[in-house]
């Protein structure tokens, strides 16, 4: 059984130590926090907060306190905030020791596409180049076929590029792949899946 | 030094022309400046380029300016919340140059702080780095990005006092000391003017030579997307 949503983010959880400041994407990125037990984790939400706490309670919602997907958060006590200047010196600075990441396609380089599909879908990067140029290790967490099947782990990616060469790990339903020179290498596979199974759903190099 | 105005049509007078590059504070529509948002809306003035994160969403924010068709171009990291930004890009009537977030705050800072240009590791390689220089430090390969310096900025903070010092509350912070700064006029709304000595001088966000204009007002403070826990799962 390939992983679901919640396992991925559970398996991306791995992924962090005790004492990290990590900043997590939207969709299953955000999923991992669930799964963090008892690290000592400190979230960063890039527009200005670190210490990021759990949904608020109803009726409780605060439109000051949001976090970068403009969903309503709560605050821990040891939250601090800081502006957006601020915000992305730390990332840019190599302050933040992780940063898990959705994506449309990754390449076998660590080249990494999240951003934008020309003259369909013009969302923007948002945070993300910045935070695939400045912190140190970079996991994308996604499922590693589209909606129509086709593999989005591919030998050079086909959408503008979030950032070149900056992937270090990529967990998807079907498993666990490092970016290593030559190519992507497999670590880990899910339950039940096989070698071939991945390897046919893959386009990129695998070594 | 008289800094505190009536409203935001009286601080945004002789300030407005056609053409003019605005930076405002907000992020998504957290912390952003509603009331000089609309005053600008009836004012009329048009052609503006805005320098801000995002672009409100329809019918609030920003997104007031774009149905009026007053903005010419947009600065923007991420502008996904709005349908009719993207009708008006996608058929070339609204014209967007896309920022990385940090580079945008970045541009800010340094255009608030004299500095005109400086290199970022951010966006090379990508779209964002064509026709940019390219300098290599270190064995690593940087961008040169150049500040903002815009004729006007708007920015929301929490309260202020009538010398224009700031304080910001939680994270609708974000955009608006970076925004306030590399404009050569600042005016703020704040949700509260107190007295002088009311905020603690170690406690200020953004000192007051910052600002040139201050109103008071009250804030809708929309909430974009309401995300909760029930407290049986607490």
């Amino acid at each position: 059984m390939p992983w679901d949503r919640n396992q991925m983010a559970e398996r991306a959880a791995q992924e962090l130590e005790d004492g990290m400041y990590v900043n997590l994407g939207i969709g299953i990125p955000t999923l991992v926090a669930n799964y963090v037990g008892d690290k000592d984790i400190t979230l960063q939400s890039e527009n200005g907060m670190l210490g990021m706490g759990p949904f608020p309670f109803e009726g409780e919602e605060d439109p000051d306190l949001i976090n970068a997907g403009k969903q309503t958060i709560t605050e821990l006590n040891r939250t601090s905030y800081f502006d957006s200047a601020m915000s992305f010196g730390m990332i840019r600075g190599g302050k933040i020791a992780a940063a898990i990441l959705g994506a449309m396609e990754v390449a076998e380089n660590g080249d990494l596409a999240n951003w934008m599909i020309p003259g369909k879908l013009v969302k923007g990067m948002g945070g993300a180049m910045d935070l695939v140029a400045g912190v140190e290790k970079v996991v994308v967490v996604m499922d590693h076929t589209n909606k129509a099947g086709e593999t989005k782990l591919l030998k050079a990616c086909t959408l503008p590029l979030t950032g070149t060469g900056v992937v270090d790990r990529i967990i998807t339903d079907l498993g666990v792949l490092d970016v290593v020179d030559g190519g992507l290498k497999i670590v880990e596979l899910a339950p039940d899946v096989t070698e071939d199974e991945l390897r046919s759903k893959t386009e990129a190099t695998i070594v | 030094m008289q800094k505190v105005y009536p409203d935001a049509k009286a601080a945004l007078d002789g300030l407005l022309r056609d053409d003019m590059l605005i930076a405002a504070g907000g992020f998504g529509l957290c912390g952003i400046p509603e009331l000089l948002i609309d005053a600008i809306v009836e004012s009329g003035v048009k052609n503006l380029t805005v320098a801000s994160n995002n672009a409100g969403v329809d019918g609030f924010g920003l997104g007031k300016l774009l149905d009026t068709r007053q903005i010419k171009k947009m600065m923007s990291s991420y502008v996904g919340e709005n349908a009719e930004f993207m009708r008006q890009y996608l058929s070339g009537e609204l014209e967007l140059e896309f920022n990385p977030q940090g580079t945008l705050a970045e541009r800010m800072r340094a255009g608030g702080s004299g500095i005109p240009g400086f290199y970022t590791k951010t966006g090379y390689g990508t779209q964002i780095g064509e026709g940019k220089e390219v300098k290599e430090f270190n064995g690593e390969n940087y961008i040169l990005e150049e500040g903002i310096f815009a004729d006007l900025s708007i920015v929301k903070a929490w309260k202020a006092d009538d010398t224009g010092n700031l304080v910001f509350r939680k994270t609708a912070r974000n955009f608006n000391p970076p925004a306030a700064m590399c404009g050569k006029i600042c005016v703020v709304e704040v949700e509260e003017i107190v007295e002088r000595g009311a905020l603690d001088p170690d406690h200020i966000h953004l000192p007051g030579i910052y600002v040139h204009r201050i109103i008071q007002g009250e804030h809708e403070k929309r909430i974009e997307k309401v995300t909760t826990r029930s407290r049986e799962d607490a």
